[in-house]
């Protein structure tokens, strides 16, 4: 009886993910009804509320990737190396006071980030770059990459933490220096964690909608130009939503197919990190 | 041979260099997170303490920025939270406690755990989409509280599920052995022992997933949810018998971070000072929660020694 109440519980998160799948590709099938898969995956031009629609997903898939790659220039460097630095470096208590202080990075909620990169982020760099609009992808950029610096210093760090210390003292007999050590020997050992954390980052980046919906602007551009407004997926999803569509038009379909296009981008990430995890897992 | 030797000495000190350099790295990387998490406060605070007041928090969203509160859009995260809470902690702690103690160990377990591990990086503005399709067009539930409440529940449920399985596999086996020598079934040493045992753990993993749902706003814009809302839903406590009423769930609502991206997307400036002051009201929440989180796991860590 009590079992089989906490399989249902168990069960309910499989539900989740039936429910999510389940719900974009049955809201999507009316879309790709209208709009063949081939104009969606290759026109250039996104403007579904048009009187003359167009349905390419590249310019928003473009401005995500941009975001996201900004965010990835900020996020992987300074997140590895605080993890070595953490791990490696470190004096026990400075470990114990920074690690939780750095992880609050990533509990401010979102909205507060938007409200950062637009009116503190982006005035600065006004100062640098006087041209820069307003609304760009470089400052929402930007702050994605330091908000998931502490997934991947976290991750990683518990990565290279779980080295077993026989292996460094091997290191460091043969004389090697800290650097060294964390170069050749503990970063190789804990590869899996470490790309474990990177693809969550990437994850989060790809997904993160609040501070795009808020800095980026919401025009879908077609541009690599990180100093130029743009819309994500996400940014679009929110833009939808803002306004007030009817339950069955198109418009309404759109961002159920925008979804889609995140979710798989997402997921094929995620795979892709499960395979290079599988595949350089160390057994000691 | 002193040439030779002159050589491996230059080498030696070149790469003390190389690592004294990159521990300088490190601290200017660590500097980097900080000073960001520390600019940010800085500037919300500059720009919102002088909106906070008492009648900031009693007054409800108005057209004119200086008279505008965070009424409805506090008690909105209040009872939102409360619906969220009441889901995610049974169906989280339960999913939890069958995955760690009731579970065979084969294929079917296995999906279950892939399954949490992905629903942990699906982007939360997937689960507004989701909440869209599924709990206001084809359950009927409306823009309501309690669709608000079910999405982040759902939301947060792979960080309930992930802190109950940590917080249990913690106690050691030998006293399940205990338990079961003395005659207890499975579920007494469950309810008995070992969820109580890892009670700090579970509550510390409610509070992280708790802490991430009041901050959440992309799901339920996705759902609807930013209107103008200057009232408040029906009070849950009547006067007459029954004295408890339920009609708050079906009521529209607004919770603080929407209210924040409300005002932040509006061009002029005094509504910027508002979204600052809820912001700054947010964010007090979401430490306070996160430093519970942080004293509650270091306690336990303390003074538990099996």
């Amino acid at each position: 009886m009590v079992e089989t109440l906490l399989l249902a519980a168990a069960l309910s998160s499989v539900a989740v993910t039936l429910a999510i799948v389940g719900i974009l590709v049955a809201e999507s099938i009316p879309f790709f009804r209208a709009v063949p898969l081939g104009t969606f995956l290759t026109d250039t031009q996104w403007m579904p509320l048009f009187s003359e629609p167009r349905y390419g997903i590249l310019p928003l898939v473009c401005g995500t990737l941009v975001t996201t790659g900004v965010a990835l220039l900020v996020a992987v460097p300074v997140g590895t190396i605080a993890a070595v630095y953490l791990s490696e470096y470190a004096p026990h208590r400075v470990r114990e006071w920074v690690k939780p202080m750095l992880e609050l990075l990533s509990a401010v909620p979102t909205v507060v980030y938007g409200y950062f990169a637009l009116l503190f982020v982006t005035p600065a760099l006004q100062r640098v770059l006087p041209d820069l609009p307003g609304f760009n992808m470089l400052s929402a950029g930007l702050v994605i990459g330091v908000m998931i610096v502490p997934y991947i210093s976290s991750l990683s760090e518990d990565a290279m933490r779980a080295v077993p210390v026989h292996l460094r003292e091997g290191a460091y007999a043969l004389g090697s220096t800290r650097l060294q050590t964390a170069l050749g020997v503990v970063m190789p050992s804990a590869f899996s964690g470490i790309a474990a954390a990177y693809v969550l980052g990437i994850s989060r980046a790809i997904g993160e909608t609040m501070v795009v919906a808020i800095a980026a602007g919401m025009q879908p551009t077609m541009t690599w130009d990180p100093t130029q407004p743009a819309a994500t997926i996400t940014a679009y999803i929110v833009q939808v939503s803002l306004g007030d569509l009817p339950h069955d038009s198109i418009g309404y379909q759109t961002i159920f197919a925008a979804g889609l296009t995140l979710m798989l981008m997402t997921l094929s990430f995620n795979v892709a990190g499960h395979i290079l995890r599988k595949r350089f897992r160390e057994v000691y | 041979m002193t040439a030779a030797l002159a050589a491996v000495r230059a080498g030696i000190t070149r790469r003390r260099r190389l690592d004294l350099a990159f521990a300088a790295v490190g601290v200017c990387a660590l500097a980097l997170g900080l000073l960001t998490l520390g600019a940010l406060l800085w500037d919300l605070g500059a720009d919102g303490a002088g909106r906070l007041s008492w009648d900031f928090l009693t007054s409800f969203p108005s057209r004119h920025a200086e008279k505008a509160g965070i009424l409805s859009a506090w008690v909105g995260t209040a009872l939102v939270m409360l619906v969220t809470a009441c889901a995610a902690v049974p169906l989280g702690v339960g999913a939890g406690v069958y995955l760690e103690e009731y579970a065979p160990k084969n294929r079917f377990t296995e999906l279950i755990e892939v399954n949490i591990a992905n629903l942990a990086g699906v982007p939360s503005v997937v689960y507004g989409l989701m909440a869209l399709g599924l709990f206001v067009y084809r359950f009927g539930f409306g823009q309501s509280v309690l669709t608000a409440g079910l999405t982040l529940a759902l939301l947060i449920l792979p960080i309930v599920i992930t802190a109950t399985r940590e917080a249990i596999r913690a106690i050691p086996g030998h006293l399940r052995e205990a338990a079961f020598a003395l005659g207890a079934t499975r579920w007494e040493t469950t309810r008995d022992h070992v969820v109580p045992y890892s009670l700090g753990g579970i509550l510390t993993g409610v509070i992280i997933g708790l802490s991430r749902a009041i901050g959440e706003s992309a799901p339920l814009v996705t759902i609807g949810a930013l209107a103008f809302i200057a009232f408040l839903p029906p009070a849950p406590v009547k006067a007459a018998a029954p004295f408890l009423s339920f009609e708050w769930l079906m009521s529209p609502f607004t919770v603080l971070p929407i209210q924040m991206f409300n005002w932040v997307s509006r061009p002029q400036a005094p509504f910027h000072l508002n979204a600052a002051g809820a912001g700054l009201v947010l964010l007090t929440m979401t430490l306070a929660m996160n430093g519970a989180a942080i004293w509650l796991r270091y306690r336990f860590r303390k003074r538990i020694k099996w």
